[in-house]
């Protein structure tokens, strides 16, 4: 908190005004929450090439000493160390823009089979939790929403829901029952406002009647509603995390679903397995695992629950963190066969190998899932590890963090961003936390997601770009959290033993 | 006659004053009383990890002083003024480290319990390979973040690297080792250059490297897990085992 000279708070204050004021940073649309807020700039003598486009400086040195006397008035009635320690505080572009109010009606339980209350608990709460979860929803509160419960269109009365307190602009709802061992729901979702002709969607589910189909039946509803309302992004609720749990004495390759239910184990192997990473259609695991001859790459296979092969990803003995393209035929790893550990690609059968970095202590690739054509990764070329991209073949080297100790990129399916895990102020005997970062490759702006909350490490985008998984370890205990990519609506995911490195399915 | 017991008796009275003078010379030893701290004496800290082995196993020592121009230990010699050592006592022991600078002297110590060995204490040559391995081949400490071999790693791999060219028969496998800060992912890539570091030291020194097989342990094996300088430093190493 307390900071060795106020003379820098001018500068980083500067700093962020100008990012926002000069160079507004638009978030595509959909990608981030319109909060997203202080952007800030890397700043580097080496600048990445990029220009502005010409007549902007002057624009921008104007933009700049309008901000001068709001920068001496905060001076003045802030002290300054703590506008430093608080610069994540909430101020931005967009903040006019208001998400939908939507309002969930609890499911009108249909029929008096005794496994109704139970599957219907559970099919409510996931619901609301997944159209919480969505982070694009301003939602009305359980307790501020009517007590109806409309079990169809008919029984729908709109006045009740749009009215003060709940002032709802869409509302789901629908009905409930259970027959014969089957689960049939039918939800809708009414426009509120618009009375003449309300219906935007209409849904209907019909699946066994179980606690797992209950989930599932509220996690396609909600995609499917997120899908309508959230500019046609597809939505995550049926989405797995993969990861790390050493919650049986070793680490093993665990699955659960996006909100942390559902968690079982994949792999029994004994040993130490690190670094899962799902293929992009969901049928094959990658990591890694130390053998008796060191570390290679294993491949899982969901389809057939067992290990295949994967031989490309053994010789040499040190073979870590395998990353997949969007298109599921390469895999880019860390080797250590060349010598010291370089990024290497292959093709997912093991042909084509190449070698593309050479400097040493290279590791976590991964790669542009727009292009397919640039990999991000780690290295320790320069001291401490710092987040490098490149082209696919190697080429093309740029630096992207500029101090302090960089680690764990994981691209954004959109391509724009990176996030990773950042201590800028790394080094012996400084203090300072190891917080998830966003990065916007094209300016070198970046946004702190994570503040103050124990170390924070393996950061991991949703196929939506909406949302981030991670690993918190706080006082020792290493958990997965997810969040909104600006670092709201933090959830703990994992409550049991330790667990890390969370991966994100692609779908 | 008189110079027959005159002699006897300068013998004798010689004799006494000599024994008389053994007696006494352990007293001025013990009674030496440690030197006063002047305002700007130097500081010393030894440390023993474990505080209490079995007979054969070893003890790593490792101290820190300030403001000392010499710094030894009883029964090992001079040392740097601060370090990490390796040590195989057979018999309980305290460790007494004295660091004199110039403004006077501090000691440290610390002890180490040795649990008796069931059997007697077994020369040398009837070691087993693997005891004589351990007792031989020494592992080595590296600085923070970094795979750069350290000047005193630099002796003790020269005394490995000999041991190793005089057993051909020996193969070898380097742990690399890192403390507990950081990310696991990349410190498997630290633990990696600085296993390959011991090993390219290794075969500089005669040692064929068709011998030698190095495995990353990052932050995953740790040797003890405190979060202080100490046991950091510990986990910081490159570890030989004999391969089989």
């Amino acid at each position: 908190m307390n900071l060795p000279s106020g003379a820098k708070a001018p500068m980083i204050l500067s700093c962020a005004m100008y990012g926002l004021k000069a160079v507004p940073f638009k978030v595509p649309s959909g990608y981030l929450s319109p909060r997203a807020t202080s952007w800030k700039r890397v700043s580097r003598a080496r600048r990445p090439r990029f220009r502005y486009p010409s007549g902007r400086t002057a624009d921008r040195m104007k933009a700049k000493l309008r901000c001068l006397p709001v920068i001496l008035l905060c001076l003045v009635f802030f002290q300054a160390p703590r506008i430093l320690a608080q610069d994540w505080v909430h101020t931005g572009t967009n903040l006019g823009n208001s998400a939908i109010r939507l309002a969930v009606a609890d499911f009108k339980p249909v029929g008096a089979d005794p496994q109704t209350p139970a599957l219907k608990a559970v099919f409510d709460a996931t619901l609301y939790n997944d159209l919480n979860n969505a982070g694009i929803f301003d939602m009305v509160s359980k307790s501020l929403a009517p007590q109806a419960m409309p079990g169809s269109p008919q029984e729908m009365v709109l006045s009740q829901w749009s009215a003060m307190p709940a002032s709802a602009a869409m509302v789901a709802f629908g009905a409930f029952s259970v027959t014969n061992g089957r689960l049939v729901v039918y939800g809708w979702l009414d426009d509120a406002n618009n009375a003449a002709s309300p219906q935007v969607l209409a849904q209907q589910y019909n699946e066994n009647a179980t606690e797992e189909m209950a989930r599932t039946i509220a996690h396609r509803f909600a995609d499917a509603i997120i899908y309508r309302l959230g500019g046609g992004i597809n939505g995550i609720a049926e989405t797995k995390i993969y990861f790390v749990s050493s919650r049986t004495g070793s680490k093993e390759i665990w699955e659960m679903d996006y909100d942390g239910e559902n968690q079982h184990q994949l792999t029994h192997l004994g040993t130490i397995s690190m670094s899962p990473h799902v293929s992009p259609d969901n049928s094959r695991v990658a990591f890694d695992s130390l053998e008796r001859e060191g570390w290679a790459i294993r491949m899982y296979s969901l389809d057939l629950s067992r290990l295949v092969s994967f031989p490309a990803g053994a010789p040499g003995g040190s073979n870590y963190s395998p990353a997949w393209t969007s298109d599921g035929t390469r895999v880019a790893f860390s080797s250590a066969r060349g010598g010291h550990p370089d990024i290497w690609t292959c093709d997912v059968g093991g042909s084509n190998l190449h070698r593309i970095t050479s400097f040493g202590t290279d590791t976590s690739p991964v790669w542009n899932p727009r292009t397919n054509a640039q990999i991000a990764f780690v290295s320790g070329r320069t001291g401490e590890p710092q987040i490098y991209t490149m082209d696919q073949d190697g080429s093309n080297v740029q630096r992207m963090t500029d101090s302090g100790y960089a680690v764990s990129p994981s691209w954004s399916p959109s391509g724009g961003l990176l996030t990773f895990s950042w201590n800028r102020k790394y080094g012996p005997g400084d203090p300072g936390g190891q917080d998830i970062y966003v990065f916007q490759i094209a300016s070198m702006q970046w946004l702190q997601a994570t503040h103050e909350s124990g170390s924070n490490d393996f950061p991991s985008w949703s196929p939506d770009g909406r949302h981030i998984a991670f690993e918190r370890t706080i006082g020792g205990r290493t958990q997965i959290w997810s969040m909104l990519a600006d670092g709201t609506h933090q959830q703990q995911l994992t409550h049991t033993g330790n667990n890390y490195m969370p991966d994100w399915s692609w779908k | 006659m008189k110079r027959r017991i005159v002699v006897p008796a300068i013998v004798l009275v010689a004799l006494i004053a000599v024994a008389g003078c053994k007696k006494k010379q352990p007293v001025p030893t013990q009674a030496t009383a440690p030197p006063a701290t002047a305002p700007a004496a130097p500081t010393a800290q030894l440390t023993a990890t474990p505080g209490v082995i079995s007979a054969g196993d070893q003890v790593q020592l490792s101290w820190h002083t300030t403001d000392a121009n010499a710094v030894s230990i009883d029964g090992i010699g001079d040392v740097p003024t601060e370090g990490v050592k390796t040590v195989t006592p057979t018999q309980s022991t305290t460790y007494h480290l004295v660091a004199r600078g110039d403004g006077g002297s501090a000691e440290a110590s610390a002890s180490v319990t040795v649990n008796a060995p069931i059997a007697a204490v077994v020369p040398s040559t009837s070691m087993t390979a693997e005891e004589e391995f351990k007792a031989n081949v020494q592992d080595i400490f590296f600085d923070y973040d970094t795979a750069d071999i350290r000047s005193d790693a630099q002796a003790t791999l020269s005394k490995d690297a000999n041991y190793l060219v005089s057993h051909p028969d020996v193969k070898i496998v380097i742990g690399g080792y890192c403390d507990e800060r950081g990310s696991d992912e990349y410190n498997l890539a630290l633990g990696q250059n600085r296993a390959n570091a011991a090993k390219n030291a290794l075969v500089n020194d005669g040692v064929g490297a068709d011998r030698v097989r190095v495995i990353s342990y990052g932050k995953e094996k740790p040797f003890c897990t405190e979060s202080n300088e100490q046991c950091w430093q510990l986990n910081r190493r490159a570890g030989f085992s004999m391969d089989q």
